[in-house]
């Protein structure tokens, strides 16, 4: 082994150190520059694209296996699904009926008090690729990029509620921060009677928490929260979380409160992404 | 000539490939933090046999990579990588006669390395993780790479003739 290198000294690898130290300085410089201020994000997207082909194999066996349990479903299983998804669409349609009446008569009621018009985004269907991230986040790796009008900050939600944000745009693909991930924190209000709090993740997929709740304050157990849109980048009104449990401490200022997020963080395959903005025409429709 | 030394590190290159694949497979929530660092390994590895061809440039390129993939801090793994592949590399020829069982221990402490030097800037950039994400790499990792370096070993006599 030692032997096949010996012919010119193998202990020496030329300017090893130097190159090393370069390297290491390199490095502290890019995070210093990718931390501070954002003007990598051209370098990564240029990067991300050569990463694009991996990730697809990698996340290929996970589709395959979905397409072929679809493709092996009984004609029996089919028509059991079809005539209960048939059922589930006429009870929608029916709420939808009812939800366009609603609408009417909100906008009516908005004119008179001449309040602002309620922003109701454009949305489309993603699918979460089978590709781990950031082990030290809750994150995850969307199928869509800047190439379909996404962009940093985009509200993602599934049918039962509120999932997270993207935080990070690629051409192909982007990365979106869960609502469970301890740095995220979420405008909300109590849906019952409109008090106003922030809901941070804990890094647990099944609940999230309130710290800013005084003792006094009126909240229960089964309140429902929804998003409040004070931040900016979740539109109003989608739910995100049902208290789970209050605690009450007489001796601190705040009570402890814990909610369990409505959308099923840990399970969802296919998300929703909502514009709210009105700059990317053209770009995310179809 | 230069076809012949292409064809020589397609092997190196495909585990390379592999490693990092594994890096990005998804995994059951609970076996999660007990995922490998097999990027890490697998270079260790080729450093320590190859190290003309396989040192600490091409360990930070892949580092800048898996950051990009991962959404880490772009150069975090990349530093961690150049300086666990650099100490490899600096005490290859000690390392290449050890016996496995001192070799693994060494493996643990360049692990434990590496993941102290993503802790530590996951620190200085305010990131916060629970321990057993830290801990979690390291000893899988050790349990792991007897087997690995078996396996790699077949790989090594067809690249290390051109090293």
């Amino acid at each position: 082994m030692v032997g096949s290198q010996s012919n010119s000294n193998p202990a020496r690898i030329p300017a090893l150190g130097f190159r090393a130290l370069a390297l290491v300085t390199l490095s502290i410089l890019l995070m210093w520059l990718d931390n501070r201020e954002h003007h990598l994000d051209t370098v990564r997207r240029a990067i991300g694209v050569a990463v694009y082909p991996v990730q697809i194999v990698v996340d290929t066996p996970a589709r395959l296996w979905s397409w072929l349990r679809e493709n092996s479903a009984s004609k029996n299983q089919l028509q059991l699904e079809n005539s209960r998804l048939r059922t589930e669409a006429l009870i929608t349609r029916g709420r939808m009926q009812e939800l366009a009446a609603l609408k009417a008569e909100n906008d009516r009621l908005r004119a008179m008090l001449d309040a602002r018009e309620q922003v109701r985004g454009e949305v489309r269907v993603a699918g979460i690729m089978a590709v781990d991230a950031n082990p030290y986040r809750h994150n995850i790796v969307l199928d869509v990029g800047t190439r379909e009008g996404v962009y940093d900050g985009q509200a993602i939600v599934d049918a039962s509620g509120v999932v997270g944000q993207v935080i990070e745009t690629g051409l192909t693909t982007s990365q979106a921060i869960l609502i469970s991930d301890p740095d995220h924190a979420l405008p909300v209000v109590v849906n019952r009677n409109g008090l106003r709090t922030v809901a941070f993740g804990t890094g647990e997929y099944n609940r999230l928490s309130l710290p800013f709740l005084a003792n006094n304050a009126d909240i229960e157990t089964g309140d429902l929260l929804v998003t409040s849109g004070l931040g900016g980048a979740f539109p109003a009104g989608y739910p995100v979380a049902v208290v789970e449990n209050v605690t009450r401490l007489p001796q601190e200022p705040f009570a402890e409160v814990t909610a369990t997020p409505a959308a099923a963080l840990d399970q969802v395959r296919e998300v929703m992404l909502i514009w709210t903005r009105k700059q990317d025409d053209g770009a995310g429709d179809e | 000539m230069s076809n012949a030394r292409a064809l020589r590190q397609l092997p190196v290159l495909t585990t390379l490939l592999i490693a990092f694949m594994l890096m990005i497979v998804p995994m059951p929530a609970a076996a999660e933090p007990f995922r490998p660092d097999w990027l890490a390994l697998v270079l260790v590895f080729w450093a320590m046999t190859v190290p003309r061809s396989y040192s600490v440039g091409i360990a930070w390129l892949i580092g800048i990579v898996l950051d990009v993939a991962q959404g880490t801090l772009l150069g975090q793994h990349a530093l961690a990588l150049c300086i666990i592949v650099y100490i490899t590399v600096k005490f290859h020829l000690l390392m290449r006669v050890f016996p496995l069982s001192q070799l693994t221990a060494t493996v643990f402490a360049l692990l434990t390395l590496y993941q102290f030097l993503l802790f530590w800037i996951n620190g200085v950039a305010g990131v916060t993780a629970s321990a057993i994400d830290y801990w979690g790499p390291v000893v899988s990792g050790t349990i792991v790479w007897p087997f690995l370096s078996i396996v790699l070993s077949g790989l090594r006599y067809r690249v290390q003739t051109g090293g």
